[in-house]
């Protein structure tokens, strides 16, 4: 009797760090299925609107068709109201386009990563169907409870959610994130063996957006 | 073969939908705007439901209370969201403010709780726009539940409670994704309930002040939090008066602890001292 699974997890790891007036989003370009690698090249980054990127990690395929469906969605609302979607908007419009399929889930572990309007980094994690929360940083995907942990270590700032409000603003520079980023995924190739072969490193300022590639284990 | 969501519980033999005769009165058994939603075409739909939720591991969140006092409503909730055995947030916001005068807590499936609250809050504006006149809790909590309802068996998971203050005055309700929907005067939802409900229903008087009712809410979840694994991160106490909403703290659980228990000092039975240094 056949069952009805139309799911695959593709593996690769996405993270998110946002700084005072820069964000860093990076992931790293494996592709798998169960042991064998399809692709040492694929990118898991797309760009939604220019201060605006997702990073996600889970189904490919899920995951083109919700990128599509988001580049679409932005597109239309530039036609409707004449701006590009800020990184907040972009954020809800994920949130409920991934609620929309509740009972058939999009199978994408994401990270949205860019500058608010005021030119502040943020970054949003969300869970595979919809619940999301801006942060500070974030890791999803097969090597984030590999990443978290480090990360947490070093950039945990006072929770949001104190009163009074503590100051909760990542003191690093934007070249000491992505050294951070680095280290992190060369950590989680170690250990991860959906997570190596290369990453591809985006960071968002105010003069725009900027890539970079870095070479990993590829064992 | 596609599945439609199963109306048939809101279907009335009363209502006849009716053209607008100039008087804006409309009566209509149309089902609630609930937006259209898409159903995998398979024939097991439960197994498929029960299979992702294994695999996707969905955000859920676990301790929240909110009970009525002579000044209102006080609401409280930890901030721990669990993946699994992986706590993937400590700074989650399960207290959303749906409008300045009504407050909504979240336990259960976090997106789940997420977007229907959002959805309750655009369904409260709109009703203050048609209306003139704010939704009452008792009108909101029936919105929310109507809608619940609705998707019964179809595996969301929400427990929250609807609290708020209107012409009646204080009003608290608890609905849920079975369609349950009680008034009550004290609540508490999630894994960690069962602990809070210890402190709060020993503690509890409906005569007190703010600050005693605060700190009764604040001992209640710091409570759950000791006990229960999947509870922690921070307390978020509001209180719901006759203007409103207001924040009254947010407390960090590890510091909490201290706070309530002090460390005290061991006597030392016998001081280390460091060997006498011999000069060579």
């Amino acid at each position: 009797m056949a069952r009805f699974d139309p799911y695959e997890n593709n593996g690769g790891t996405c993270v998110a760090v946002a700084g005072a007036d820069y964000c860093v989003v990076a992931a790293d370009t494996r592709l798998s299925v169960g042991y064998s690698i399809l692709s040492r090249d694929h990118s898991k980054i797309a760009q939604l609107a220019d201060k605006c990127v997702l990073a996600s990690s889970g189904f490919q395929g899920d995951i083109k068709a919700l990128q599509k469906n988001l580049a679409a969605k932005e597109l239309i609302y530039e036609h409707n109201h004449n701006k590009k979607m800020s990184c907040p908007a972009m954020a809800q419009l994920l949130s409920n386009t991934l609620y929309y399929k509740r009972f058939f889930p999009y199978y994408a572990f994401n990270v949205l990563g860019g500058l608010d309007s005021e030119g502040k980094g943020c970054v949003f994690t969300y869970d595979a169907v919809g619940s999301y929360e801006r942060t500070g940083y974030s890791a999803q995907g097969t090597g984030s409870t590999l990443m978290m942990p480090v990360l947490d270590n070093q950039l945990k700032s006072p929770s949001p959610l104190l009163l009074p409000a503590r100051d909760a603003v990542t003191p690093l520079s934007e070249s000491e994130a992505v050294d951070l980023v680095k280290d992190v995924f060369a950590s989680a190739t170690e250990r991860d063996i959906y997570t190596g072969d290369r990453l591809e490193i985006v960071v968002i300022n105010s003069s725009g957006t900027h890539r970079e590639y870095i070479e990993l284990r590829k064992d | 073969m596609a599945m439609k969501v199963d109306m048939s519980a809101l279907e009335t033999n009363f209502s006849i939908p009716c053209l607008d005769d100039g008087d804006g009165m409309h009566l209509s058994a149309d089902s609630p705007d609930v937006p259209s939603m898409v159903l995998p075409t398979c024939a097991d739909f439960d197994g498929f439901q029960a299979a992702t939720k294994d695999m996707v591991k969905n955000k859920r969140g676990t301790t929240t209370l909110a009970f009525i006092f002579d000044k209102g409503v006080i609401v409280a909730a930890d901030s721990r969201a669990s993946m699994g055995g992986y706590i993937s947030s400590q700074t989650v916001r399960k207290i959303i403010e749906i409008n300045p005068y009504m407050l909504g807590t979240m336990a259960g499936g976090a997106a789940d709780c997420q977007f229907w609250h959002r959805n309750l809050g655009n369904k409260c504006r709109l009703h203050e726009l048609s209306n003139k006149r704010r939704i009452s809790i008792a009108g909101a909590s029936k919105l929310l539940a109507n809608i619940l309802y609705s998707y019964r068996g179809m595996g969301l998971s929400i427990g929250t409670m609807i609290a708020g203050f209107d012409e009646k005055g204080p009003g608290l309700y608890y609905v849920d994704s079975e369609g349950a929907r009680l008034v009550g005067n004290r609540f508490s939802v999630g894994s960690g309930s069962l602990y809070a409900y210890g402190i709060l229903d020993e503690g509890y008087r409906f005569n007190m002040s703010v600050e005693e009712a605060a700190e009764l809410a604040r001992r209640a979840i710091y409570g759950a939090t000791f006990r229960d694994a999947a509870s922690g991160g921070c307390v978020s106490v509001y209180h719901v008066g006759p203007d409103g909403w207001k924040k009254l703290s947010g407390d960090d659980v590890g510091e909490l602890h201290y706070h309530y228990y002090p460390v005290q000092k061991t006597p030392v039975e016998q001081e280390m001292t460091d060997a006498p240094s011999t000069s060579a």
